[in-house]
């Protein structure tokens, strides 16, 4: 090869760079290793972490401890679909392309909402690239903001708004619901968007249609971010409403991994596709009139458009979202209707078996889908510890988002969660609770430090 | 023709809506268990949902045939060469597939509490520290989903830096090669692009960029580069590149989509570069799964340090002889805040962690030798045939990891567009270079072969390339009708676009 070239060594090839710029020594890493010992190490690391196969898993807060069915891996795994790249070439894509239409069908379907993209990075930037829409969607900048929102997502529009320069009102909560009368008042005519969530992050549904009414009389758009796994049973944004419905995706056929990879979906209304962010599959015909797919509306994207592009997104979840659409394919319309309703069940159990423990009360009485939040009278953290070391992960402490729930504790139920798992939930925070009211008051029957005994 | 069709290749597409029955289904999902209420009772009716989604109706034998059969429509880099050009298709171990999958990084909860995911925040520190020493840079995030993303959090870093310095500014300089992402990005993050110009050897042009900054040098805010480039050429110019900007008070931000050539020969910090993202579904082996995911770390200097995202993976030191500790910094006052939820796409961390662990500090300088080398070699068997006629190397002088060859006198000579060619290469069974980027380079070919070819697989593209360009010699309509032999021919792109149909319409 070198012949070929003509040269001696592949050094010479490297003297393009200047020589004071070149490294001149080895990089300060550990030297390569054999599939075993590298296995044997990340093994080892992956032993240091309480998966939910150890810690029953009651934390929601965005991502959940679903399922995902033997067909998602075997599907996702093949080479067909893990090694390639973007379509670029569509008469070789033929398959990826139209799982983005499905994916793409799939989505509309779910949010009411008759355009969807193939995917985008996951749901906070989403609802970021959201507010990039709306400034361009209607040249205003301003947005209002419901505290009902995901923690994350307000922290990353406010992240992206600095940048495109928007400003943010936010707007709070009211027993757990957005605050309307607030959400009316802050509204006016230079508002961009309002964004809601729903179910919100404390698991209330929300009036979305109700709350919609002040973005419409002021032309904003109203941009909802939805868990997709409640769209079997919650009216659907479209329905009330929304001009753009997205939202993390991960509850579809995606597992935990400590926080991605996911996707982000993203739906709107056919007023807004050419504002769309990220890539799009349309349906089209070859020379020959055969059916085929294409990456559509190209126009709108950075290896076109560049500093015009509507987002600068490229690679995105491509893999993720196909997983999504396995799981949907999957569960089916009836049994996607069935989990939505089994969460419905399950989680009015456990709200009322845990209401009904000493100790704890409701921090909301709305109604919620799948996840709800509750009030202790001891310390959270002692309480969520004290949990942990029976081996249940008990909720997401509200907290640190939340100072002025320094009490609550979100509670997230899947169709893992077995009745036994929440009984076994309402009995730990029981006997926890009263460990640390021991400890408060120093009685030593029951004072039982943590650690032992905490049964 | 090169290939053979197959029946199932050739079958009309059919959606898996259209394979939809009613009463179908593939799941089985578990009882309530729990004393069953009427829904209404739960949730108000008006917020329900009258219809479930039209979602398929079909059983798992069915859904299984069904992607089999599109995964089939797809070509893929475990079937063949796919010498993308800026896109670093290189060989996926499967290794990283194997650990990425263990329960206690593919179930770990991103909320669990820091004491409960030590291994988890220590494999994200290994990794921030491992692509610290391969960037020459002190601090990683490793936050950001992809390149673009990555780009965009280092714009918003300048933005940071320069507001905490009592400056706003206005400017980011780009040069004319640069990936669609960076001006995207620019304009996303608040800036206006200044497009720079390129010399006759590939690099920035000098006198261009000095006017560019003289324009009004307090308005620079940074300068974004691709080194190498997207020609595949080393700016040899970089330390007076990075000496202009610095002086004009800017920053100067490394866009790591090339970083296959250099990784343990030179590195962006010591070039002068303050800012870097790398793309761990290029240089460090995360499969592309068909446009993601990937991950988009970035490494910066000192003086950026302050501004990173949060939360920032840390190690404390332990008292009393116990070991350190990884915990999750958010306590950042001058962070520019989150990019996304949680940590980051942790699963692509665990596969680009195992692939460094397995080539270790020679094996990654060794895998860039070899991407150069192959690049190169390439560049040399081309030469041999027509392509030095038909498709000259835009810039002629040793590449890095990948060339950029130029269409424009197969155009005029063959009337054969580099879309022609690359329609045809399908045919080969091969999957065409990134065609018309970069866009100063008239009717491009980008050609990134990458380290995990062999010289039989170079030598077959080259072959395959010297067939077509005969074949058009004798009759320039063969390829210009191409492909032939795949899933579908060529399609409407306009039709797509001018009358988008972009989902199935269900009854």
């Amino acid at each position: 090869m070198l012949t070929a070239i003509g040269i001696s060594s592949v050094d010479e090839l490297f003297e393009q760079i200047p020589a004071p710029l070149r490294l001149g020594r080895p990089l300060e890493l550990p030297a390569g290793m054999s599939e075993a010992e590298v296995f044997e190490q990340l093994a080892a690391l992956a032993a240091r972490n309480s998966d939910a196969e150890e810690q029953v898993c009651f934390v929601g807060a965005g991502m959940y401890d679903h399922y995902v069915p033997a067909i998602v891996d075997a599907i996702t795994q093949r080479s067909e679909f893990l090694t390639p790249y973007t379509p670029y070439q569509p008469e070789i894509s033929q398959g990826g392309l139209q799982v983005m239409f499905e994916f793409q069908t799939a989505m509309s379907e779910l949010t009411g909402l008759p355009v969807s993209n193939a995917g985008l990075y996951e749901g906070p930037s989403s609802v970021a690239s959201a507010g990039y829409l709306a400034m361009a969607a209607t040249k205003r900048s301003r947005f209002v903001v419901s505290r009902g929102l995901h923690p994350h997502s307000r922290e990353t529009l406010e992240t992206y708004a600095v940048g495109y320069g928007a400003e943010i009102a936010e707007v709070g909560l009211r027993d757990g619901e957005t605050d309307a009368e607030a959400l009316a008042a802050a509204v006016d005519d230079e508002t961009a968007a309002v964004f809601l969530q729903n179910p919100n992050f404390l698991g209330a549904v929300e009036q979305v249609e109700a709350l919609g009414a002040a973005a419409k009389e002021h032309g904003a758009l109203l941009i909802v971010a939805v868990d997709p796994m409640t769209l079997g049973i919650l009216k659907p944004p479209g329905e009330c409403g929304a001009d753009i419905a997205l939202g993390e995706g991960q509850p579809l056929g995606n597992r935990l991994d400590f926080g991605g990879p996911s996707f982000g979906f993203f739906c709107a209304t056919q007023e807004q596709i050419r504002r769309m962010p990220g890539r799009i599959a349309g349906e089209t015909d070859d020379v020959d009139g055969r059916r085929g797919f294409v990456l559509a509306l190209q126009t709108r994207e950075q290896h076109i458009r560049r500093e015009k592009a509507t987002h600068n997104i490229c690679t995105a979840q491509a893999l993720n979202a196909l997983g999504a659409m396995v799981h949907l394919a999957w569960l089916g319309r009836e049994g996607f209707r069935e989990l939505g309703e089994l969460l419905v069940q399950r989680t009015a159990y456990a709200r009322e078996r845990l209401a009904a423990v000493d100790g704890v009360e409701l921090l909301h009485e709305a109604p919620v889908v799948r996840e709800f939040a509750i009030r202790l009278d001891v310390p959270v953290d002692r309480v969520l510890e004290r949990c942990a070391e029976r081996g249940i992960a008990a909720g997401y402490a509200l907290g640190c988002d939340y100072p002025e729930h320094e009490d609550g504790l979100l509670v997230a139920i899947t169709e893992r969660r077995s009745k036994a798992q929440i009984d076994e939930l309402a009995e730990a925070l029981g006997a926890a609770i009263q460990a640390e009211r021991g400890a408060l008051v120093g009685n030593s029957a029951t004072n039982a430090p943590l650690g032992e005994g905490a049964s | 023709m090169a290939a053979t069709e197959t029946p199932m290749q050739r079958e009309r597409a059919t959606t898996i809506y259209e394979k939809s029955k009613s009463g179908r289904r593939a799941a089985v999902l578990p009882a309530a268990e729990v004393p069953e209420r009427p829904i209404e009772e739960l949730i108000p009716s008006e917020l329900l949902r009258a219809e479930p989604p039209r979602l398929p109706e079909v059983a798992e034998p069915e859904i299984v045939r069904h992607y089999n059969r599109l995964s089939r429509r797809n070509f893929d880099l475990d079937s063949g060469f796919y010498p993308l050009g800026s896109c670093t298709m290189k060989h996926n171990p499967r290794l990283n597939e194997r650990v990425a999958a263990l329960p206690g990084h593919a179930r770990l909860h991103p909320a669990q509490d820091p004491k409960r995911a030590q291994g988890a925040l220590e494999l994200m520190y290994r990794l921030q520290e491992s692509l610290s020493e391969i960037c020459g840079l002190p601090h990683v995030s490793l936050q950001p989903s992809a390149g673009s993303h990555g780009e965009l959090a280092g714009l918003l870093l300048t933005r940071a830096f320069h507001a905490d310095r009592g400056e706003e500014r206005t400017k980011v300089l780009a040069p004319d090669t640069s990936h669609g992402t960076n001006p995207a990005s620019v304009t996303m993050a608040g800036y206006e692009v200044v497009k720079v110009a390129t010399n006759e050897r590939g690099g920035v042009e000098m006198d261009d960029l000095r006017a560019k900054i003289d324009e009004d040098p307090d308005q620079v805010a940074c300068l974004m580069l691709t080194n190498p480039n997207t020609l595949g050429l080393f700016d040899e110019n970089i330390a007076e590149i990075a000496a202009l900007i610095h002086a004009a008070g800017g920053t100067l931000y490394y866009d790591g989509a090339n970083l296959n050539a250099v990784m343990g020969h030179s590195r962006p910090g010591d070039m002068g570069f303050d800012i870097v993202h790398l793309n761990l579904h290029k240089s460090f082996s995360q499969p592309h799964g068909g446009g993601g995911p990937g991950a988009g770390p970035i490494a910066v200097s000192e003086r950026i340090e302050p501004f990173l995202p949060r939360p920032q993976v840390v190690r404390r030191e332990g008292d009393n002889g116990d070991g350190p500790s990884f915990d999750l910094d958010l306590e950042r006052p001058k962070s520019i805040g989150r990019l996304r939820g949680f940590q980051g796409n942790f699963g692509v961390f665990v596969r680009s962690y195992a692939y460094i662990l397995s080539l270790g500090a020679d094996g990654l300088a060794e895998a860039s030798e070899t991407a150069v080398l192959n690049a190169n070699y390439l560049v040399a068997r081309l030469a041999e045939g027509r392509s030095r006629k038909y498709l000259p190397l835009n810039f002629d002088r040793h590449c890095m990891h990948e060339f950029v060859l130029s269409g424009k006198p197969m155009k005029k000579e063959l009337g054969l567009a580099t879309l022609d060619l690359a329609k045809r290469l399908l045919d080969f069974g091969f999957h065409p270079p990134t065609v018309y980027f970069p866009l100063l380079v008239e009717e491009a070919l980008m050609v990134e072969p990458t380290e995990t070819e062999t010289k039989e697989s170079l030598d077959a593209f080259a072959e395959a390339i010297e067939r077509i360009l005969v074949e058009a010699e004798g009759d320039p309509e063969v390829a210009k009708s191409a492909p032939y032999t795949t899933p579908v021919r060529r399609l409407d792109e306009v039709k797509a676009t001018r009358k988008p149909v972009v989902r199935q319409p269900l009854v």
